[in-house]
C-alpha cells in the first residue's frame, strides 16, 4: 500500500519553490475551520514533508508519480501512519495523537476494501454502528446514503457482486456515512476500466462538489486531478514541487513530471526579449517578451515535422532531429525526437505514413512562436 | 536542458473480465500421480487392514457395552471442550503473533509449536509439574481454592487442549497472515476500535481458517492419549477416553481394541465429513 | 516401545562372525531343547559364543538385566546383548507378531502364555524370580499408611495399575483376598506410571512392585502389607524359537538363573522363586 520512494523521471533542474504564492489564499479561515497540516514522515532514507491547507468545501488533489509519498501523506492524515513531525489540525482540533478510529476522517481506499462478508448496506452501516448508532438506525442511515448515490437496488448485494463503479460508490457512501470533516480518496478511479472511469469520474465530481467539508484525493492521473479538484498539490520525492489551481499548474508546469503529465514540452532558459537561450541547447523564439530565467512550454501538437529542410516557412523555431521512438495513441502518433533539441511531437497516422517515419529517421521540426508559452521561473 | 516527454499516461485498465480457472485437465503427469497414489495407499492400507481384521462377530456385543459408550461420550465431550478452550485462547494468540510486532516474536512462535514436537507423555508430565497438586501453579490452586486438576475430567480437557491448540494457532495465524490487514485499517477509519475491527471484520474474514484449525484441533484432541493418561490418569467415566480404553484393551484383548478403534474412527469420520460439507467447501 | 534399536542385518552380522560354525552350533543346541534351560550351558567354553543376543524383558527388569547384560558381555567377549524393555503384553504382542528376539523375560505367566500358545517359545518357560506388591507412599509416609486397608480411607488419592496389566491384576487379587473395596483416582497403564504419580506427589499412594519402590530410591517410601503374599507375581523366562543365536540365548538364561544372577536380582528387590 505504501509507496516506496523512487526517483521520478529525468533531471529536475526546473524544480519550483516549495510553495507558490497562489496557494496561500486557500488556508483555513479565521474561525479555524478546515485543514491545516504539515505532514512529516520519515521512513529509512525516505522523508515526506508536505504542508497542506484546505478550507471546508475545497477539494485538493495530491498529484505525483508513484513513490512520491502521496499515499503516505493520505495515511498520515487518516492516522494509519504515525507522523514523525509537523502538525495536523482539523477545524481547530489537533489530530496528531488521535488514533484513526477517533478521527473525524473518512477514507475511500484505492481498491475500496469493502468488507467482503457484509452486504453493501451493512458495509455502509458499519461506520454509524461504530459511532454508537443502533442497528436499525445505522441501517436506515446506510440505506439513505446508498439511495443518494443511486445504489438503492444494490443494498443487499455482497461486494463481489458489484461492478467496479458500484463498489466505488459503496466505498464513498461508507466513508461519507460517518459524516467526516475530512474525506480522503486514494486513487479513487484507478481500479476502474477506462469506460467506467469516465462515468464514475463525473459522478464523483458531483458528489465531491456537494461535500461540505475538506476532501483530499490522491492520484497519479492528471485528468482525474483536474476534473475533480479545486486545487492541485504536486508532490515529488516527498516534497511539494508545485501547487495551484489546475489550470495554472497545467499552463505553467514547473517540473518535467508535470509537463509530461499535462502533455507539454518544457524547457528552462534565459530570456532576452522574444528570444530564450536554453540552458544547454539552442535558442527559442517565443510570443512573450521577457527577461531573466524563464520556462518555455508548448504542446506536442504544436510541432510540425518535415523530411527535408523546409524552405520559406514562417516558423522561426527550426531544429534538425532524429526519431528516437514512435508510440501510437489512438489515431495519433507521438514521436520522441532527439538531436538539437529533445522534444515530443504529435502527428496523425496518415502524416506519419507520408513522411515514412521510423526510428532513426532524420527530420526537421518546427514550432511557431505563437504556440509557445514563456513564463518566469 | 530540461527534458520533456509525452503526455498523460494512463495505466492499463485493471479488473478486466475474470479468467475462468480450468481445473484438473485430462492429463495428470505420472511423476505426480504415482507418488500421490502411493501416498494415498500408505494412509489407507493400515485402516483397511484394521477393517479386515476386525472382529465383526463380537461387534454388536461391544457396541452395546455401557463402558464403550461412556468412553466414547467422554471422548467427544472432552475433545469438543478442548477445541472450545483452544478457540477462546488460541485465536487471540494467533492474532497477536500475526498482527502485533513485539521483541522475541519468533521465539514465542517457536514456543507455541513446541507441544507439536514434545512427546505427549512428556507434555503430560510437564502439565503435572505446572498444574498438578504439587505443581508451580497447581499448588496455589490447591492451597487457595482447593482445586486439583489431575485425575479429573477438566484435567482431560486441559491435556487435550495443550496438545491440540498449536494446530489451531498455526492454522489461524497462517490465515491471518494471508488476510489483508488493510481491512482492519479500513474498519479503523470507520471508527472501529481494534477489538471491534477484529470481531466484526477480521474474525468473519478468517472464519474458514478458524474452522479448519478447529477441526484439526478437535481431531487431534479426540485421538489424544499420552498427555491425557499422564496428566488425568485413567478412570472409567471420568478420565478414560476412547484412546485410553483402546490402549488398555490392547493389553489383554487386541480384538476388542480393534473394535473400539473402529468405533472411534467411524465417529470421527462422520463428524469430520459432516463439518467439511458445512464449512470447508465454501472456499 | 523398543528401547534398543535392533541392528537390521542380523543375519549378515552372524555370517560375518563365522557363519558355518555358528549355524552348526545352533542346530545342535536346539536339538536338545528338552533339557531345562537351567542346565549349565554356560559351562561350555565361553569363547565359542559370539554375536548378538536380543532380550525382550519386562520393564521392571530394566536395572538388573542391564547389569547382567554387561556381565555377560564381559564373560563372553565378542558377544553383545541388546534389550528391549517394555510392558510384558506389548513385548508378547511383538514376539507373536514376528519381532526378532532370542529371549523373552515376562512379568507374568499370563503374558508368557501368549507366547507359548502361539508356539513361539522353545522349551518350557522357567520362573526365575518373583515379585511382590508393596505400597508406595510419599517420602516419610505423611498419611501414616500401614496396611492395604488404610488405602481405602477417605480423601486419600490412590493409584492402581489397570486390571489389564500384571501389577493391576495382582493388586486386585490382593484386594479381593482381603475383602477390601478400593476406588482409586486412576487405573494407570503400567507400574512405572503409577509410581510416577506418587513420585510427583500427585497421588498419595500406589500399589506397585517391591522392585519399583526399590528402584525409585528415596522418592517414595515402601510399605509392606501381608496381603501381598496372596498376589506374588512369577517372572518366567524362555528362549524363543525364532532365535538366531541359540547358544548365546541359552547362556544368558543360565546367567540369569545362576547364583550370580540371582544376587543381582534380589539386590533389586526381587524374591527368589
Amino acid at each position: 500500500m505504501t509507496e516506496t520512494p523512487d526517483t521520478a523521471h529525468g533531471t529536475r533542474n526546473a524544480r519550483a519553490p516549495h510553495r507558490t504564492p497562489d496557494a496561500r489564499g486557500h488556508g483555513p479561515d479565521g474561525s479555524g475551520t478546515g485543514l491545516d497540516a504539515r505532514l512529516v514522515v520519515e521512513r529509512g532514507a525516505f522523508r515526506l514533508d508536505v504542508a497542506l491547507t484546505a478550507a471546508p468545501g475545497e477539494v485538493v488533489a495530491l498529484l505525483g508519480p508513484n513513490g512520491a509519498g502521496k499515499t503516505t501523506a493520505l495515511r498520515a492524515l487518516a492516522g494509519l501512519t504515525p507522523l514523525s513531525g509537523g502538525h495536523l489540525r482539523l477545524d481547530g482540533t489537533a489530530l496528531e495523537r488521535m488514533p484513526p478510529e477517533s478521527r473525524p476522517v473518512g477514507v475511500v481506499f484505492q481498491d475500496y476494501l469493502l468488507f467482503p462478508h457484509l452486504t453493501a448496506l451493512d458495509n455502509v452501516a458499519f461506520g454509524p454502528r461504530c459511532h454508537g448508532a443502533t442497528k436499525a438506525s445505522a441501517r436506515e442511515q446506510a440505506a439513505d446514503w446508498l439511495g443518494r448515490l443511486g445504489l438503492a437496488d444494490h443494498a443487499g448485494a455482497k461486494p463481489r457482486r458489484l461492478s467496479g463503479g458500484q463498489a466505488q460508490r459503496v466505498a464513498l457512501a461508507r466513508a461519507l456515512a460517518t459524516r467526516p470533516r475530512l474525506l480522503l480518496l486514494d486513487e479513487p478511479l484507478a481500479a476502474l476500466d477506462a469506460r467506467t472511469r469516465l462515468e464514475v469520474r463525473s459522478q464523483l465530481r458531483r458528489h465531491l462538489a456537494d461535500f461540505e467539508a475538506v476532501a483530499v484525493l490522491v492520484t497519479h492521473d492528471p485528468l482525474d486531478a483536474m476534473v475533480l479538484a479545486d486545487r492541485l498539490v504536486v508532490v515529488e520525492d516527498g516534497r511539494i514541487v508545485q501547487e495551484g489551481a489546475p489550470s495554472d499548474v497545467a499552463r505553467r508546469p514547473r517540473t518535467d513530471y508535470i509537463a509530461q503529465l499535462v502533455g507539454l514540452n518544457l524547457y528552462r532558459g534565459e530570456a532576452d526579449g522574444h528570444t530564450v537561450r536554453l540552458d544547454d541547447g539552442p535558442s527559442l523564439t517565443t510570443a512573450e517578451a521577457l527577461s531573466g530565467p524563464v520556462f518555455v512550454a508548448f504542446p506536442p501538437s504544436a510541432v510540425t515535422l518535415h523530411r527535408d529542410r523546409p524552405a520559406g516557412t514562417s516558423a522561426r523555431n527550426l531544429w534538425h532531429c532524429e526519431i528516437a521512438g514512435l508510440e501510437t495513441h489512438g489515431d495519433q502518433i507521438r514521436a520522441d525526437l532527439s538531436g538539437e533539441l529533445r522534444l515530443a511531437a504529435d502527428l496523425t497516422t496518415v502524416a506519419a505514413a507520408e513522411l515514412d517515419l521510423r526510428p532513426g529517421a532524420e527530420v526537421w521540426a518546427t514550432v511557431k512562436a505563437t504556440q509557445t508559452h514563456a513564463y518566469p521561473v | 536542458m530540461t527534458e520533456l516527454d509525452v503526455g498523460a499516461a494512463t495505466g492499463p485498465p485493471k479488473g478486466g473480465p475474470r479468467r475462468v480457472r480450468t481445473r484438473g485437465g485430462p492429463g495428470v503427469p505420472l511423476p505426480l500421480l504415482l507418488p500421490a497414489l502411493i501416498g494415498l495407499a500408505f494412509l489407507i492400507v493400515p485402516l483397511v487392514a484394521l477393517l479386515v481384521r476386525a472382529p465383526w462377530r463380537s461387534m454388536p456385543e461391544l457396541l452395546t457395552s455401557a463402558e464403550v459408550w461412556q468412553a466414547l461420550r467422554l471422548s467427544l465431550v472432552c475433545a469438543t471442550a478442548a477445541t472450545a478452550v483452544s478457540l477462546v485462547i488460541g485465536v487471540p494468540l494467533a492474532w497477536l503473533l500475526a498482527r502485533v510486532e513485539f521483541p522475541g516474536r519468533g521465539l514465542v512462535r517457536a514456543l507455541v509449536t513446541l507441544p507439536l514436537v514434545l512427546p505427549p507423555v512428556v507434555g503430560g508430565v510437564a502439565l503435572l509439574m505446572a498444574l498438578g497438586r504439587n505443581g508451580i501453579i497447581g499448588k496455589s490452586l490447591d492451597d487457595w481454592f482447593g482445586i486439583t486438576l489431575p485425575f479429573t475430567t477438566t484435567g482431560v480437557v486441559i491435556a487435550e487442549a495443550f496438545v491440540a491448540m498449536p494446530f489451531l494457532v498455526i492454522s489461524v495465524e497462517g490465515t491471518l497472515r494471508a488476510a489483508d490487514p488493510r481491512f482492519e485499517e479500513a474498519a479503523a477509519t470507520l471508527g472501529a476500535s481494534r477489538f471491534t475491527a477484529f470481531r466484526r471484520v477480521t474474525l468473519p474474514l478468517i472464519a474458514p481458517g478458524i474452522a479448519a484449525g478447529a477441526v484439526l484441533a478437535w481431531a487431534r484432541a479426540l485421538g489424544e492419549f499420552g498427555a491425557t493418561i499422564t496428566f488425568a490418569g485413567n478412570f472409567p467415566g471420568r478420565t478414560q477416553t476412547m484412546p485410553l480404553a483402546v490402549y488398555l484393551a490392547l493389553q489383554s484383548d487386541p480384538e476388542a481394541a480393534i473394535a473400539l478403534s473402529l468405533v472411534l474412527l467411524a465417529v470421527s469420520i462422520a463428524v469430520l465429513a459432516g463439518l467439511r460439507d458445512r464449512w470447508m467447501t465454501a472456499g | 516401545m523398543t528401547r534398543t534399536a535392533r541392528p537390521t542385518g542380523r543375519a549378515l552380522q552372524v555370517a560375518g562372525a563365522g557363519a558355518a560354525v555358528l549355524l552348526a552350533l545352533s542346530g545342535c543346541s536346539s536339538s536338545d531343547d528338552s533339557s531345562s534351560a537351567a542346565s549349565g550351558s554356560s559351562a561350555s567354553s565361553s569363547d565359542e559364543l559370539s554375536g548378538t543376543v536380543t532380550v525382550f524383558a519386562a520393564a521392571s527388569l530394566k536395572e538388573s538385566f542391564t547389569a547382567l547384560g554387561e556381565e555377560f558381555e564381559k564373560a563372553h567377549p565378542g558377544t553383545k546383548v541388546t534389550f528391549s524393555f517394555g510392558g510384558s503384553d506389548s513385548l508378547a504382542a511383538g514376539i507373536t507378531g514376528g519381532a526378532p528376539a532370542d529371549v523373552f523375560a515376562s512379568a507374568s505367566p499370563k503374558t508368557m502364555k501368549i507366547v507359548t500358545d502361539a508356539g513361539d517359545a522353545s522349551g518350557t518357560p522357567a520362573t526365575f524370580v518373583r515379585n511382590q506388591l508393596e505400597i508406595a507412599t510419599l517420602p516419610g509416609n505423611p498419611d501414616t499408611i500401614s496396611s492395604l486397608k488404610d488405602l481405602t480411607g477417605p480423601g486419600l488419592k490412590v493409584v492402581l495399575c489397570d486390571k489389564e496389566v500384571p501389577c493391576g491384576a495382582a493388586a486386585q487379587k490382593a484386594l479381593d483376598a482381603s475383602g477390601l473395596k478400593l476406588t482409586p483416582v486412576s487405573y494407570e497403564q503400567d507400574v512405572k506410571s503409577a509410581l510416577t504419580k506418587v513420585e510427583l506427589k500427585e497421588a498419595d499412594a500406589a500399589v506397585v512392585y517391591k522392585t519399583d519402590v526399590h528402584a525409585a530410591g528415596d522418592k517414595v517410601e515402601g510399605v509392606e502389607f501381608p496381603e501381598s503374599a496372596d498376589a506374588v507375581n512369577d517372572y518366567p523366562i524362555v528362549q524363543l524359537k525364532n532365535t538366531g543365536n541359540a547358544a548365546a540365548a541359552k547362556a544368558f538364561i543360565a546367567l540369569v538363573q545362576s547364583a550370580q544372577g540371582q544376587k543381582v536380582l534380589t539386590g533389586a528387590g526381587f524374591l527368589k522363586p
